[in-house]
């Protein structure tokens, strides 16, 4: 084949290579310079994952299992960071554990965007904690079933978690108020539903965020076993949008200040909590050109096979 | 011998996890052997490590094809551990300031923290970040609509592809109220709760079956692949 | 690697350098430069109990250093030109740049292979496993094992306020340590053979544990997930347009999985009746995976993103969607006229 078809039937991967470069870069450019993001419209899954934590009393102690790393953070980093800000903004008491070995950095790093910079006045050990990293997998969430500070005996820290006031009426994960987690793999959102929201006869209520990899397969867990559900960033975007519009609304504004939060009557989103929301532009440069390249893939096949046929004939 | 009371352990402990959540008496036994199991699996990272410095000490030492690779693997390790377990550069806990060892490993300022963030963090993301490209070229060289499923995956994959972003929004947003549920975003979402969920949930339940004959077997002693050469099967 | 193929290959990878060089080149050049970090100095001061001092007590002082962006540096300038509470942070600032560089390195691979990528490679492969192993010690060996089996040691000089364990626990913990010396003497081939009672237990808890969690999770709960009502009648109209398409998702997921678990029942042939069923259950699928490919591809370009994200932001200053680098309202990109 001659041309444009015989270009592309030849085409060096590389040059696709270059192509989603650009696809990505481009708009990152874009809206890094001009600082604006793409609407949202959230669909029920994560509208059910803001619900779930809406519903719960103030105060309620929650558990957050950030089972993830640097290689995934990309896509559940801002989910993280959502749930710890919604969580602050509620007044909850937030307990964060991990069972991946580098998930007790992406904690931190949470810890100090949020918790930190935004409300001081919350008290690590009183109002939330880090207990850190804990090898095992599912075997972990078995020893949780029926004893917590067994399995967590410090923090990341070096308390002990037996003399811990927000631990103090804890006896067993299914004392937790909600569990919230965020999931790159194994173990993630499937072995906790496997392991202990099952064994808990449906008692925990549980919500996830996971990569977009995992998501098709959490879907049929959803809504019976997983409450609600965040897939991959645009799952992540959408809830950050549900807690920015639930932030400038000006009914809110008094419910968060008695939180201690003052962003309630913020006019404009702090930057950081439109990250997910930022990493939709490149998104839809990248499955543009996912399309057109399976397109113009099947052209070439096409008249490869036509060619082909009139070769034959 | 070994291999005798390999098979009893496995059993032994394989019937303590399946009884122990039906016998409150055995709620205990149960936890403490999956925390036996959760130290034992700590104590794997250090078989890993050793694996590591085994294989790549035998590849320095035999001169191999890359043998410089392998060591500036063993370098990074060693500098790594020693940097870790030394808490170099570690300050002291402010709860715990007249403990010794008590600061983090990775508090703001140490050497094991500088690491993670300038050495893993970015070598990891950014190999999982390559996959991108080589999805780009795979969906350009290798998805073809050669028959009636390929053309019925192809085209979920474009519905999935444009309603998850901004461009199904912008392609279809106009349609009228009565026809919305053929908006890209609305389709998209209806395949997963409906197509995607009854696929997977048919593979869920195929493995569930599958795990368990396989676990089963395990426990009866029928299935002993695990167990290396000479396992096998009873 | 013919002579043919290295030039073309040689001209390539200058022209991709002199590329990177020109960028940076220009962003040195160019407002407030790139790739730096600050910190700010803090002063802790604990008094902590000494028996052997005449007061009981002693301080204990040191100072840390906390990363803040390069607005706040520049605002602590403005209001104090001779401070030294915020300063350039040259660990970060170098670390800043090998991050970038490795980064680059790894991309590098997708042009072909080369020394840089395979040196970014042997250094993870050797970091990853000694900061997996430093973890496991930490987090888990020292607080469980030594907390148990050496606490009297482990409280002096490491975890103060550990808990004193139960004989039980202790008891738990030397057959975990036994047990862990074992699994470790898979490196010693003369006696590696023991290793295998290790293993023994493993499998046998993952088998135990993955009978009941399947069964009760995937099997049963699925299942019951299954049974929905085939007919939602809305409005209390059965034959009505309304309940056609409130019942439609029902009835396609219950037909969906039985006729899926046709098509991987492979002990009865698929012919007849149960040829078509396993014929649907095949359309089921392939929307199934061609979802998962469009989830798969979302989830890839989320990471790639990210990292280009860190080279354009943290490294070369091109874009700051953070503002940390926005000193009243004027951007570190174009230049603030401050002094660095």
């Amino acid at each position: 084949m001659e041309g444009v078809l015989g270009i592309l039937e030849r085409l060096d991967r590389r040059w696709v290579f270059l192509a989603m470069a650009l696809a990505v870069a481009g708009p990152i450019l874009v809206m890094g310079i001009t600082r604006k993001t793409l609407p949202e419209t959230p669909t029920d899954a994560s509208r059910a994952v803001f619900q779930a934590v809406q519903s719960l009393p103030r105060g309620s102690t929650v558990l957050l299992s950030f089972d993830f790393d640097p290689g995934s953070a990309g896509e559940l980093e801002p989910m993280g960071v959502s749930m710890a800000r919604q969580c602050a903004l509620r007044g909850h008491k937030m307990v964060f554990i991990s069972l991946w070995p580098l998930g007790g950095q992406m904690i931190d790093q949470t810890i100090k965007k949020v918790l930190r910079a935004d409300f001081p006045q919350l008290q690590d050990g009183v109002d939330y904690v880090n207990l850190g990293f804990q090898a095992g997998n599912e075997q972990v969430m078995r020893v949780v079933l029926t004893d917590f500070k067994r399995a967590f005996p410090t923090t990341k820290s070096g308390r002990a978690t037996a003399d811990l006031p927000i631990l103090s009426g804890i006896q067993r994960v299914g004392d937790f108020a909600l569990l919230a987690e965020v999931s790159a793999g194994y173990p993630g959102s499937k072995e906790w539903v496997q392991y202990v929201v099952s064994a808990s006869g449906g008692k925990l209520p549980m919500v996830s965020g996971c990569t977009g990899v995992q998501t098709p397969q959490l879907y049929p867990y959803f809504p019976g076993q997983i409450r609600g559900l965040l897939g991959a960033i645009k799952g992540a975007a959408e809830y950050e949008s549900l807690i920015n519009t639930w932030v400038l609304d000006p009914a809110s504004a008094a419910e968060m200040a008695s939180a201690g939060a003052d962003s309630g009557v913020a006019a404009a989103i702090p930057p950081k909590y439109l990250e997910a929301q930022r990493r939709m532009g490149p998104q839809l440069g990248a499955h543009l050109l996912m399309v057109v390249l399976i397109l113009l893939g099947n052209v070439v096949y096409l008249a490869q096979r036509r060619s082909q046929r009139r070769a034959a004939a | 011998m070994m291999r005798i009371v390999a098979l009893a352990i496995a059993s032994v402990a394989g019937l303590v996890m399946l009884l122990s959540p039906f016998f409150p008496a055995m709620e205990s036994v149960g936890a403490q052997s999956s925390e036996i199991f959760n130290v034992i699996a700590a104590i794997a990272f250090i078989l890993g490590a050793g694996s590591l410095v085994k294989v790549n000490l035998s590849r320095v030492g035999r001169r191999d094809t890359g043998w410089g690779y392998a060591l500036v693997t063993l370098l990074c390790f060693a500098i790594t551990l020693v940097v870790g377990l030394g808490k170099i550069g570690v300050p002291p806990n402010p709860q715990f300031a007249a403990t010794p060892w008590a600061g983090e490993k990775d508090a703001a300022g140490s050497a094991f923290a500088w690491i993670y963030e300038f050495i893993l963090t970015p070598i990891t993301s950014t190999m999982f970040a390559l996959l991108a490209f080589y999805v780009a070229s795979a969906a350009f060289r290798a998805f073809r609509a050669k028959n009636r499923e390929a053309i019925l995956l192809l085209g979920t994959a474009f519905i999935v592809l444009l309603g998850r972003t901004f461009a199904g929004v912008w392609l279809t947003g106009g349609f009228p109220e009565w026809a919305s549920g053929l908006r890209l975003e609305n389709l998209s979402m209806f395949i997963m709760q409906v197509f995607n969920t009854a696929g997977n949930r048919a593979i869920i339940i195929g493995i569930a079956l599958g795990v368990t004959a396989t676990s089963l077997r395990i426990l009866l002693g029928i299935d002993r692949s695990w167990m290396g050469a000479g396992g096998g099967s009873a | 690697m013919s002579n043919e193929h290295r030039s073309p290959a040689i001209v390539v990878w200058v022209m991709i350098v002199l590329a990177v060089a020109a960028v940076v080149g220009l962003r040195i050049g160019l407002g407030d430069g790139m790739a730096r970090a600050y910190a700010e100095r803090v002063e802790m001061r604990v008094t902590v109990k000494d028996v052997a001092t005449p007061s009981g007590e002693r301080v204990v002082e040191w100072v840390e250093w906390r990363s803040v962006s390069p607005a706040d540096f520049s605002r602590a300038v403005r209001e104090s030109p001779s401070q030294d509470r915020v300063q350039l942070n040259h660990a970060n600032s170098v670390g800043l740049w090998v991050a970038a560089l490795l980064t680059l390195a790894i991309f590098s691979f997708l042009y072909r292979d080369n020394t840089a990528y395979r040196l970014a490679e042997a250094i993870i492969i050797g970091v990853s496993a000694a900061y997996w192993g430093v973890i496991g010690v930490w987090d888990s060996i020292v607080p469980k094992l030594g907390g148990a089996l050496a606490h009297r040691w482990t409280t002096e000089y490491i975890l103060p306020n550990l808990p004193a364990p139960t004989t039980q626990s202790q008891i738990g913990m030397g057959v975990a340590l036994v047990l862990g010396i074992l699994l470790v003497l898979r490196l010693v081939p003369a006696v590696g053979g023991i290793s295998v009672w290790t293993m023994a237990f493993i499998v046998g808890i993952t088998a135990g544990a993955k009978i009941v969690s399947h069964v009760e999770s995937d099997l049963l709960a699925q299942t019951v997930a299954t049974m929905q009502p085939l007919v939602q009648p809305v409005d209390g109209g059965v034959w009505t347009v309304a309940t056609l398409w409130a019942s439609l998702p029902n009835v396609l997921v219950v037909i969906g999985v039985l006729c899926c678990l046709t098509y991987f029942f492979f002990s009865v042939e698929h012919k007849g009746i149960v040829g078509g069923a396993a014929r649907i259950g095949i359309m089921y699928l392939m929307i199934t995976f061609g979802a998962a490919f469009g989830f798969t591809v979302m989830g890839r370009v989320a990471l790639l993103s990210q990292r280009v994200e860190f080279l354009l932001d943290d490294w070369l200053w091109l874009i700051d969607p953070l503002e940390r680098r926005l000193v009243d309202g004027v951007s570190m990109i174009v230049g603030t006229g401050g002094v660095w």
